[in-house]
C-alpha cells in the first residue's frame, strides 16, 4: 500500500472515531475534543492527498487548506471552550443560590 | 461608473467595515455606525442584482488571481436575489433586536450581526468549495456568538449545542471536500462540475458533503438540535437563524447538488432527499401542532418549511428549482416575521405558554396583522410568496408525473393551517383578567409587520425575483 494511502485511510478512521465521541458523549468538554480529533483527521486527509502529484513534487493547495483549517479549529475550539467555562461557573452560582448559607440551616425564614 | 464585480466586494466589505467600526466607536455610536452600514449594504446588494438582471452573470477573481489556484466570486441570479432577501430582512430583524434586547446585549447584537451578514454575503457569491466551508464557518461561529449574547444559561446551553452540531457538520464537508479535489484537482464550482463523474470517491464525497450540510440546515432526522436551541435562543437571534442562517447551508446544498453533483443525482438519491423533505415536513408540522409553547410551534414550523426545500431534489426540473428558491426567500420573510412578533408577545406578557396569546389581537394589532400575514404565507394562501412557491412545486410535481410530492404539499399545507389558526385563534379570546399587557415601541410592532408584508409582496408582484432567479440557471 502507497504510504500516502495509509496516511489518509488513518485519517478517515480519526475523523470516524472522533464523530462516535462527539454523539456518544455527554460532557462538554469531551464533546469538544471529539470534534477536535475529528477535525485532525480530516486534516491528516488533506495533508494526504498533496502527496498525490506524479512528479513527486508535493501539491501545495491542500496546505494552503490545512492552515486555513487549523485556524478554523482553534477559533472554534477557543469558543466553545469559553462557553463550556462560563456555563460552568454559571451552574456552580445558581447551586450556591440554591442551598441555603452554612450555619442557617434548619431555620425558617 | 463601478463596475459590477466591485459591487460584489463592496457588498461583502461594506458590512465587514461596518462591523469593525461599530466596535470601535464605543456605546453612543453603535447604531449609527450599523445604520450607515446596513444602507450601504443594501444599496450595493441592490445594485448587484440590478446588474445581474441587466447584464448576465457576474465574475470576479479575487486578487487577480484566477481559478484553479485562485478563488472565483460568482454572481448569477439566485446569489442575487439571496443578497437582497439578507439585505432587507436582516436589517429588519436587528430593528426589532435593538429594542428586544438589553442595552449591552444591543451593543454586541450589531457588530456580530454585521460579522454574520458580511460571512452570509460571501457564501452566497463563492464558487469555490473550499472557501464556501470557511464562509459556513464564519457564520457559524457568529452565529454561536449571537445566541449566547444574554450570558443567561438557557442561552449558552442553546449555543453549545448549536456548535457541536454545526462542528461536525463542517467536518463533514470538508472531509466531502477533500475527497473531491484529491479525485478531481480543483475545488472551482464551475471546474468541479465539468470534471464530475458519476462513480464510488464521488459518491462518497457527495454522501458527507449532504450529510454535512443537512446537519447545519438542519433536515428530518438529524433536526434534534433545532427545537431547544431556537427555543433557548434570544427571539430576533432564533428570527435571523430560522430566516436567514439556516438558509446558508441550504444555498451551499442546492448549488452543489444543481451544478457538481448533477450527474450523481439520479432517481433514487432523489427520491430519498425527497422522502426525508416529506417525512420533515409531515413530523415538523404534527409536532408543531401539539406544542404547548408558542416560541417551539413556531420552531417546529421551521423543521417543516425546511422539509418542502428538498422536494426540489426529485423533481430537479427548473420550475422546481424557481419554486424552491422562491420557498427559501418567502419563508426568510414570513418565518422571521412570525419570530419577532413572538418577541413581541413575550415582552408584552411575559408568558411564554401558548395561551398567553389570549385577547392580544385588541391590544397588539400590528403584531397579530403580522403573525397572520406570514402565517397566510407559511400555509400557502394566495396571494402570498409561499403559495406562489408552493404553486410551482405543485405544477413541478404533476408535470413530472410524481404526484405523491402533490399530497405532502396539501397536506403540509393544511397542518401549517391547523397551527396558524391555533395561534390566531386564542388571541381573538376575551384578555383573562389579571394580565397587564406592557406597551411596547412602535417600531417593533412595524418591524414583523414589514416583513410580512414582504412575504405578501412576494406574491403579489412575482415577475421580479422569478426573471432574476432564472438568470444564469444550469437547468
Amino acid at each position: 500500500m502507497n504510504p500516502w494511502a495509509v496516511y489518509a485511510l488513518s485519517g478517515v478512521a480519526m475523523f470516524s472515531v472522533g464523530l462516535v465521541g462527539l454523539f456518544s458523549h455527554q460532557h462538554v468538554v469531551k464533546r469538544i475534543l471529539a470534534s477536535n480529533i475529528a477535525g485532525s483527521g480530516v486534516l491528516i486527509v488533506l495533508v494526504a492527498l498533496a502527496r498525490r502529484a506524479p512528479s513527486g513534487v508535493p501539491d501545495p493547495v491542500p496546505h494552503a487548506l490545512v492552515l486555513t483549517g487549523i485556524v478554523v479549529s482553534v477559533s472554534s475550539t477557543a469558543l466553545g471552550v469559553a462557553l463550556a467555562r462560563r456555563m460552568a461557573r454559571l451552574r456552580a452560582d445558581a447551586a450556591r443560590a440554591s442551598e441555603p448559607p452554612p450555619g442557617s440551616g434548619g431555620e425558617g425564614p | 461608473m463601478m463596475g459590477g464585480t466591485a459591487l460584489m466586494a463592496w457588498s461583502v466589505a461594506l458590512p465587514l467595515i461596518g462591523a469593525v467600526l461599530s466596535l470601535l466607536v464605543g456605546r453612543a455610536g453603535v447604531r449609527l455606525v450599523a445604520g450607515v452600514a446596513s444602507v450601504a449594504t443594501l444599496i450595493a446588494s441592490s445594485l448587484v442584482a440590478w446588474e445581474v438582471s441587466t447584464q448576465g452573470v457576474l465574475r470576479q477573481q479575487l486578487g487577480g488571481w484566477g481559478a484553479p489556484l485562485g478563488i472565483e466570486w460568482r454572481a448569477d441570479g439566485l446569489a442575487a436575489l439571496m443578497l437582497l432577501t439578507i439585505a432587507v430582512v436582516g436589517p429588519l430583524i436587528s430593528v426589532h433586536a435593538l429594542d428586544h434586547l438589553g442595552d449591552r446585549e444591543d451593543r454586541e447584537f450589531l457588530p456580530l450581526w454585521l460579522f454574520i451578514w458580511c460571512a452570509l454575503n460571501a457564501l452566497v457569491l463563492s464558487a469555490d468549495a473550499f472557501n464556501l466551508y470557511v464562509t459556513l464557518e464564519l457564520t457559524t461561529l457568529g452565529a454561536v456568538s449571537l445566541i449566547v449574547v444574554r450570558r443567561d444559561l438557557p442561552g449558552l446551553d442553546a449555543g453549545l449545542r448549536y456548535l457541536l452540531f454545526a462542528l461536525p457538520g463542517s467536518l463533514c464537508y470538508l472531509l466531502g471536500i477533500a475527497f473531491l479535489y484529491g479525485a478531481y484537482a480543483t475545488l472551482d464550482v464551475g471546474m468541479l462540475a465539468q470534471r464530475v463523474q458519476s462513480g464510488p470517491v464521488t459518491w462518497v464525497a457527495a454522501g458527507l458533503v449532504t450529510v454535512g450540510l443537512c446537519l447545519k440546515t438542519p433536515l428530518f432526522p438529524l433536526h434534534v438540535w433545532l427545537p431547544p436551541t431556537y427555543t433557548g435562543a434570544p427571539t430576533p437571534v432564533t428570527a435571523l437563524l430560522s430566516a436567514l442562517i439556516s438558509k446558508g447551508s441550504f444555498y451551499v446544498l442546492l448549488r452543489l447538488w444543481l451544478e457538481v453533483f448533477a450527474p450523481v443525482l439520479d432517481a433514487e438519491v432523489g427520491q430519498l432527499l425527497g422522502l426525508l423533505g416529506a417525512v420533515a415536513v409531515l413530523w415538523g408540522s404534527v409536532l408543531a401542532l401539539s406544542q404547548t409553547q408558542l416560541k417551539r410551534v413556531v420552531a417546529y414550523s421551521s423543521v417543516a418549511q425546511i422539509g418542502y426545500m428538498f422536494l426540489v431534489f426529485p423533481m430537479a426540473t427548473s420550475g422546481a428549482r424557481a419554486g424552491v428558491i422562491y420557498l427559501v426567500v418567502s419563508h426568510a420573510a414570513a418565518k422571521a416575521s412570525m419570530f419577532v412578533a413572538v418577541g413581541n408577545i413575550h415582552q408584552a406578557v411575559g408568558i411564554t405558554e401558548l395561551g398567553g396569546v389570549q385577547g392580544l389581537a385588541y391590544r397588539m394589532p400590528f403584531t397579530f396583522l403580522a403573525m397572520a400575514l406570514g402565517g397566510i404565507s407559511l400555509i400557502g394562501i394566495p396571494p402570498s410568496g409561499g403559495f406562489i412557491a408552493k404553486w410551482l412545486l405543485l405544477n413541478e410535481s404533476i408535470g413530472t408525473q410524481q404526484w405523491w410530492w402533490a399530497l405532502v404539499l396539501l397536506g403540509g399545507s393544511l397542518l401549517a393551517a391547523a397551527y396558524v389558526f391555533r395561534i390566531l385563534r386564542g388571541s381573538f379570546l376575551p384578555l383573562p383578567p389579571g394580565v397587564t399587557v406592557r406597551s411596547i415601541p412602535l417600531g417593533n410592532e412595524l418591524a414583523p409587520l414589514a416583513l410580512a408584508l414582504i412575504a405578501l409582496l412576494l406574491g403579489l408582484v412575482p415577475w421580479f425575483p422569478l426573471d432574476l432567479l432564472a438568470v444564469g440557471a444550469s437547468r
